[in-house]
């Protein structure tokens, strides 16, 4: 089993959901973005996804477009965010990556699943990668025994919800609403009856649940029902108010307020 | 059980799940996948009914004029070397051949019984396309087109807005076609429950490169008959301009079993293919994974999309429809750069000596005959898919020959 198998086991058998925070790396710059990320670590964050910034993110709100754009411009790849995944595991926390599919298509998949294997990785969430489309990764990730962390949306069909938790291995990310990520001001039945759906069809898969969490209050919330709670903008948007220490320092504020949160 | 593509004609056909070879497929989000998968069977529903074909042919005769003329272009072939005639597109009702396609997808719209469209426009072709068929079929409708290109073709946008369309000037990344895609993308992952996608263009996840393709083979079905009717043997050469590649796939689909007849399509070179900046996804891109399927496209090191520049709005675009990708690499088609320099010198000529203002994406299928000529001789004929008129371009066009008043 992954780290990241073992913190959602170990978080269940404590009663509670696992927090599940993002960042993209390279924004302001990749060492400021690790330095986020380690605090989210040491501030209650037990999984980090970290974002490979790409070109033409079409599941992404304002909020990580703005971040993730000029970490494009200035050349920011795998390479960097293997450098995050490393650092987040030796902090001990589980780290995943998050990437859309064409920078580890370029990269190439069995190289990819290689090094992230090797750099202490536990996984990757495809935003934009269905498991009809994922021969080879499945392939990979069997060899580097490494999770592959497929998405379910209110629109996801019955089938599809049991095709999709067949071919992942970790968590299925479930998108609590319909749309692109950034902060929500309510948590949508939608999430409820997701996860529930979810449950009933693939019982011994844990499900995590994102988009649109942005406070202690809704991350309690979704801890109620979930395996999981992801959140992201949020984050984000702590460096982009403030692109340095003081950002970072805020992103781990964050991690306590939402840490406390699912434990309420 | 049937196979889904059964009622298709015997034509190259992606396989059930949308892949033309290693290329196309769906890469999209999940959350898409349900919308996509009803489109889909709604797309080989009606393919299959009598009565939306019908109603289809009926638009396509009194709304938008078709069967398009052939024209024989004399003063034309006489520079080019070789005998040229020119499928004229341009005469369609908003003047392309974009058209064709979305009456389609329009029709189709109102079958899966939503209310709303969605669509990306880069030099508005589609985008005034699609606002004219959602007058048309009373839709609302929302057309996403980058910034930068809306003061490009802000003609083009003042039609839309008087078709009752709502334009949003995108203004993330390149601020051009690729990230109006993507702003397009966002709105349908959003509201997918009452909008379908407009797609423009033979890209984009399965099931559009097919859809789009037999929307927009009326083209070549109608010319190979008038060709043989006109000339009595089959061209020599059916030369397009590429971008997306949607007139291209239009125009060659009826030809690809002539294996005598050579393919060309022709992509926009920009500078030069040695500069960087062109938009010749398959002559100078590698493969990759961009808008929902696999194909080539313009991408760095490190996977990014890399800017396109053309003088052509509408085939500036670093990717390309995936079954060009497939037709490239078994050898059906050939694919060949036309600089903005060599377009526009067709552009200019074809105006001269036929009376025709070309659309500048077209010029760039023209300036292709005009070197396949001197190859194949006077003997020679070429079909030329004339794309789109150039009356959007008249701007760009002045600015580029000093003509401006």
């Amino acid at each position: 089993m992954t780290a990241l198998g073992d913190t959602l086991a170990k978080a269940k058998a404590d009663g509670r959901a696992a927090l599940i925070g993002y960042l993209p790396v390279g924004y302001p710059s990749v060492q400021v973005s690790i330095d986020g990320m380690l605090a989210m670590v040491a501030g209650g964050c037990d999984i980090i996804e970290i974002g490979v910034p790409y070109s033409d993110p079409v599941m992404d709100g304002p909020t990580i477009q703005a971040a993730a754009e000029p970490a494009v411009q200035a050349g920011v790849g795998i390479a960097d965010a293997l450098r995050a995944v490393t650092a987040v595991s030796e902090a001990g926390a589980a780290a995943v990556i998050m990437s859309y599919w064409n920078p580890i298509d370029r990269y190439g998949v069995a190289r990819f699943a290689a090094d992230l294997a090797a750099a202490g990785g536990s996984g990757v969430i495809t935003p934009d990668l269905i498991p009809d489309e994922a021969g080879d990764w499945l392939a990979a990730a069997d060899e580097h025994g490494l999770d592959r962390v497929f998405l379910v949306a209110p629109s996801s069909t019955d089938a599809r919800i049991v095709s999709t938790a067949a071919a992942s291995r970790g968590f299925v990310y479930a998108a609590a609403v319909m749309g692109v990520t950034g902060a929500r001001e309510s948590v949508s039945s939608a999430a409820r009856e997701l996860v529930a759906r979810f449950r009933a069809l693939a019982p011994e898969m844990p499900v995590c649940v994102g988009l649109g969490v942005s406070t202690g209050a809704q991350a309690g919330e979704i801890a109620a029902f979930a395996d999981g709670v992801i959140v992201g903008s949020a984050f984000v948007r702590r460096l982009l108010d403030s692109p340095d220490a003081a950002g970072v320092a805020a992103a781990g504020d964050l991690a306590r307020e939402l840490a406390a949160g699912i434990r309420s | 059980m049937t196979h889904p593509h059964a009622t298709l004609p015997p034509v190259i056909v992606p396989d059930a799940t949308g892949h033309f070879g290693a290329y196309g497929g769906r890469f999209v989000p999940e959350a898409l996948v349900a919308a996509i998968d009803d489109l889909t069977e709604a797309f080989h529903a009606t393919q299959a009914d009598p009565q939306f074909r019908a109603e289809l042919a009926g638009l396509l005769r009194d709304y938008t004029g078709r069967p398009s003329p052939l024209t024989d272009v004399h003063r034309f072939s006489e520079v080019a070397g070789a005998r040229v005639l020119l499928k004229r597109e341009d005469l369609n009702h908003t003047g392309s051949h974009k058209i064709n396609n979305v009456l389609g997808q329009a029709l189709l719209t109102k079958r899966i019984g939503k209310k709303r469209v969605i669509a990306e426009t880069g030099a508005g072709q589609h985008g005034v396309a699609t606002a004219t068929a959602a007058a048309l079929m009373d839709l609302e409708c929302t057309v996403y087109m980058g910034e930068e290109d809306t003061r490009r073709q802000a003609l083009n946008v003042a039609r839309m807005r008087l078709l009752g369309a709502e334009v949003v000037p995108v203004t993330t990344g390149s601020r051009t076609l690729k990230d109006a895609i993507n702003e397009a993308m966002r709105d349908w992952v959003t509201n997918v429950e009452s909008t379908n996608y407009v797609f423009g263009t033979v890209a984009g996840p399965h099931p559009f490169p097919l859809m789009v393709r037999e929307y927009q083979r009326v083209i070549g079905d109608e010319a190979r008959e008038q060709i043989l009717e006109r000339v009595g043997r089959l061209p020599d050469v059916v030369a397009a301009c590429v971008g997306g590649g949607s007139n291209a796939i239009g125009i060659f689909t009826a030809f690809v079993p002539d294996s005598q007849v050579r393919l060309v399509g022709l992509e926009a070179g920009g500078d030069g293919i040695d500069t960087g900046r062109h938009a010749s996804s398959i002559t100078g891109g590698v493969p990759g994974v961009l808008h929902g399927a696999r194909s080539y496209l313009l991408q760095d090191e490190n996977g990014q999309t890399i800017e396109s520049h053309s003088i052509s709005a509408g085939l500036d675009y670093p990717g390309v429809g995936p079954e060009h990708s497939y037709l490239n690499d078994i050898g059906r088609a050939e694919y060949r750069p036309i600089t903005d320099a060599e377009a526009m010198d067709a552009f200019a000529l074809l105006s001269r000596t036929e009376g025709i203002i070309p659309a500048i994406e077209s010029a760039h299928a023209l300036a292709g005959a005009l070197k396949l000529g001197k190859e194949i001789g006077p003997e020679g004929i070429i079909l030329v898919n004339l794309s789109g008129r150039g009356d959007k371009d008249v701007e760009t066009a002045s600015k580029y020959f000093g003509i401006a008043p």
